[in-house]
């Protein structure tokens, strides 16, 4: 099948971005949508263009590395998926599919669809962590942990850091990652000791990188490539008044 | 070249790591300030690495060519990481689970290492434990366990099927910890291609930053290579489609020997390849095989529907085949025996090349809500992938590429054969002779990180306490960089009309095609012949776009296939010397009636230790002699 693609190009971070369009027929539809721009890419090469920059690396929704915006939508159409899982499936023959980069402030693009999200791993510098030195570690059943609790943090802690919850929100919120951090260490008995502290600082160190604040849209948890829930906000919520005011 | 000296403590193999503790060199913590190490690789081995040793007070600095660390491809580990807790009271112990490595990797791993993995084990899960990971519970709160391939007991630790996510994420937590506190600089989207050599020793590496361009000089008393595996040289792999061998062939060059390069694990359960576009093969764990029973159709091209097959039809061929382990037979043999069936005809799915692993009977004892509890997000990921629900029909599976057993040579102390410079996880070839069991890759990268180098690295930088910081204006920096310059700028001005990754995908096809699942001589010598032939194709038609100094993904993938090609020569050398089958090295003419591998350990009980003499010279072969003192040396069998 034949689709035109408006792909969002953009030499580096300095320059002046635009939309390209490419018309290409080389598709089929159990083609993944990366392998799909990876076939454009080839074809671009060889005609003499420059390829169409974009992160990726594991291929199978784990690594958090990809990160497209299809037709206005974090990862395209679909649920519970990153834009690597995403097949060509749901275009028909004929579409028009706008690839933007994440758009957030705190995202700057370094190279057309490329983002610099290292203020995810600044937030998790803060506090995203429990202080225990190797070595130091009692028998891992000396503390019996609640299976219901212990689900419900691993709930919690599937985040791949994509990102795609900034992009999805209308205030480039990180509150969705933050909450899933602080969610999941929060649950356990390993993490109680330093949760007053690490709720505060992973907070204050969001908001200095400039991610605004939730409204409760709720467009995170539906674009979630890990159908992170919104719950998990609440409770960062309730864990920072606690830690802020009792 | 001195002869190998793998540096095997005193002592009986229980007592031989709690010795070398006691009797290791220290170094005080007001030294540790003075001195420098990088880690190259963020994954469950060097994350873990360059925590501990910033825990420890060494000044540490890390590099990734990801954006960031946690993106190293030990997120993607599936299954399980493996400890010797016996939790669940069925018999387990170090002895039991280094006596599953041995066995399990036929007979071609060091003693020693493997003895001391399995006596870390435990720590490593009593860590991450406290770090926060989330591993399986019971209803009263402890612990729970699950079988893996090629063992008897329950000894695997697992986060449902996301357990290298979640040890990968511990890691990337502690390594995050020590960032904050400054004893560890992050150096991401960073790709070492050099490394620099000060009188004999590894006192730094270029780097070339993929943002810019840039080549960037860093100095350090040591380097640790924590950078994977090579299994992208199969094009097709469970790997990241970044993962590639590059830091472990530069080190090679410079001096390093490469052990048991041919020794490459075929996973048997990934999905199948659908068309010629497809970038990856994605894992379907091996935990699956827990419940999922593997079988083809008894009749040869039954184009039936598996649902339309009457029991009596089906060739479950492991329980067949092998009635002790059944389903649960280690990887090497459930490739082959995959392989073995496709290749006589029994093969489903559009391409012939697929087997069916069916969940029906364990749904149909266990329900539905079971079966999502210890699989749900793999079932999952397998029905968004092909479309197929394996609820209500089985799925199709075929072996794929997967992790790579040989690597870097390196001694008791994890250390090169170039002082300073040490290899930890994937990188090395230490723990898993010719085959890896399931669980065992987690376990064995953190434990070299977090509980074995820390220790053994200190013998080495007690010594170094006396050499002032190195600094990066020495001539071996200029020599070493301009060397990297001069190839990028030899890539990038071919200006051919083939891609790096059209190039990729045929060298991906010979190496599967002759070095696969299945090698004989006469494959093994047309494939280096191919090689060589595509090699010199690759260096005469190359086309790379654009510069050296920007972003440039192209020139990144051409450098990497570049010194796959050459990667490529020695795993077909190797695969050629070692005329017997062992492991995941399946030589056919080495195998017995029917059909398994045949050893010959009078003649290869060794490790093959491979040094690099100069450009389009043969490399010369080193054996390390295997000596087992504590295990049986005895024909594995699985029925």
């Amino acid at each position: 099948m034949k689709v035109r693609l408006k792909i969002w190009r953009q030499e580096n971070a300095k320059a002046k971005g635009a939309f390209v369009t490419y018309d290409f027929d080389e598709v089929s539809p159990e083609m993944s949508f990366l392998e799909m721009l990876d076939a454009l890419n080839q074809k671009l090469i060889k005609k003499g263009d420059s390829p169409i920059a974009f992160d990726s690396d594991c291929r199978e929704g784990i690594c958090g590395s990809c990160g497209l915006y299809i037709n206005g939508r974090p990862n395209g159409p679909g649920k519970g998926i990153s834009t690597c899982q995403l097949s060509m499936r749901p275009f028909k023959d004929g579409d028009t599919i706008y690839v933007e980069p994440w758009r957030a402030k705190p995202f700057p693009v370094i190279k057309d669809l490329i983002v610099d999200r290292s203020a995810f791993d600044k937030i998790l510098h803060a506090g995203g962590y429990i202080s225990v030195n190797t070595g130091s570690a009692p028998d891992a059943n000396s503390i019996q942990v609640p299976k219901e609790n212990s689900d419900l943090a691993f709930d919690s802690s599937v985040c791949i850091g994509c990102g795609a919850c900034v992009a999805a929100c209308k205030n480039a919120s990180a509150m969705l990652f933050v909450a899933a951090k602080v969610s999941h260490l929060a649950l356990l008995p390993q993490g109680r000791p330093e949760a007053r502290e690490r709720v505060k600082n992973m907070v204050m160190e969001m908001d200095r990188l400039g991610f605004g604040n939730c409204t409760n849209t709720g467009a995170c948890e539906a674009e979630c490539p890990k159908e992170i829930k919104l719950t998990n906000i609440a409770r960062l919520n309730r864990e920072y008044f606690t830690a802020k005011v009792l | 070249m001195a002869i190998l000296d793998a540096k095997i403590p005193e002592g009986s193999l229980a007592e031989k790591w709690t010795n070398y503790k006691n009797s290791v060199k220290l170094v005080n913590p007001a030294n540790k300030k003075k001195l420098d190490i990088i880690v190259v690789g963020t994954g469950a081995a060097g994350s873990s690495a360059a925590s501990a040793l910033g825990e420890l007070g060494y000044n540490v600095k890390v590099f990734c060519y990801q954006d960031s660390p946690r993106r190293a491809h030990a997120i993607a580990s599936q299954g399980g990481i493996n400890a010797t807790k016996n939790y669940q009271n069925d018999g387990d112990s170090v002895y039991r689970l280094f006596h599953d490595m041995i066995k399990g990797g036929d007979f071609r791993a060091r003693e020693a290492n493997v003895y001391r993995a399995a006596e870390v084990s435990n720590q490593v899960i009593d860590h991450y434990t406290a770090l926060g990971v989330p591993f399986a519970r019971d209803y009263g709160g402890s612990l729970t366990n699950r079988s893996f391939g090629g063992v008897q007991v329950s000894r695997t630790f697992y986060a449902k099927g996301q357990t290298g996510q979640q040890c990968m994420l511990a890691a990337y937590s502690s390594l995050n910890r020590q960032i904050s506190k400054g004893t560890v600089a992050m150096f991401s989207r960073r790709e070492m291609l050099d490394l620099v050599l000060v009188d004999g020793k590894a006192r730094g590496i270029i780097t070339r930053n993929l943002v810019t361009g840039e080549l960037e000089r860093h100095s350090a008393h040591a380097v640790v290579l924590a950078t994977g595996g090579y299994g992208t040289i199969y094009y097709l792999s469970t790997l990241a489609i970044q993962s590639n061998g590059t830091a472990a062939w530069k080190a090679h060059l410079k001096g390093a020997l490469f052990a048991n390069p041919s020794f490459v694990q075929i996973h048997p359960t990934s999905i199948p390849q659908l068309n010629e576009y497809q970038s990856k093969l994605t894992l379907m764990s091996e935990s699956l095989r827990n419940d999922g029973r593997i079988w083809v159709p008894k009749e040869k091209n039954d184009k039936r529907h598996p649902n339309d097959i009457p029991e009596e039809e089906r060739d479950y061929y492991l329980e067949r085949r092998y009635p002790a382990y059944g389903n649960l037979v280690p990887r090497d043999v459930g490739s082959r025996a995959a392989k073995e069936r496709c290749d006589a005809g029994y093969g489903v799915g559009p391409t012939g090349l697929a087997v069916y692993m069916d969940f029906r009977d364990a749904i149909k004892k266990q329900g539905d809500k079971t079966i999502e509890a210890k699989y749900g997000n793999l079932l999952e990921l397998y029905n968004t992938i092909t479309g197929i629900n394996p609820y209500k029909e089985p799925m199709q599976i075929y072996p794929s590429a997967h992790y790579t057993m040989g690597g870097l040579w390196v001694d008791y102390n994890l250390m090169t054969t170039i002082p300073g410079l040490y290899a930890i996880g994937e990188a090395n070839f230490a723990d898993h002779g010719a085959n890896r069991l399931g669980a065992a890759s987690l376990m064995q990268c953190s434990g070299d990180g977090y509980f074995i180098l820390p220790f053994t690295i200190s013998d080495y930088m007690a010594d170094q306490i006396k050499t002032p910081r190195i600094p990066v204006n020495l001539k071996e920096f200029d020599e070493a960089e301009e060397n990297v310059r001069k190839r990028l700028e030899k890539l990038i001005s071919i200006n051919g009309t083939q891609t790096p990754t059209s190039f990729h995908k045929r060298l991906g096809k010979i190496m599967w095609d002759y070095c696969g699942m299945a090698r004989n001589e006469e494959g093994l010598k047309k494939a280096a012949e191919l090689v060589k032939e595509l090699k010199h194709e690759f260096w005469t038609d190359l086309k790379v776009p654009g510069n050296l100094n920007e972003l440039n993904q192209e020139i990144e993938k051409a450098g990497r296939i570049a010194d796959f090609f050459d990667l490529a020569g020695l795993l077909i050398t190797d695969a050629l010397n070692r005329k017997e089958s062992c492991g995941a090295h399946f030589r056919e003419e080495s195998q017995t009636p029917d059909g398994e591998a045949q050893r010959n350990d009078d003649e290869y009980l060794y490790v093959a230790a491979w040094e690099f003499k100069g450009e389009e010279r043969p490399h010369q072969l080193h054996k390390e002699k295997l000596k087992f003192e504590e295990v049986e040396v005895k024909v594995r069998i699985y029925k």
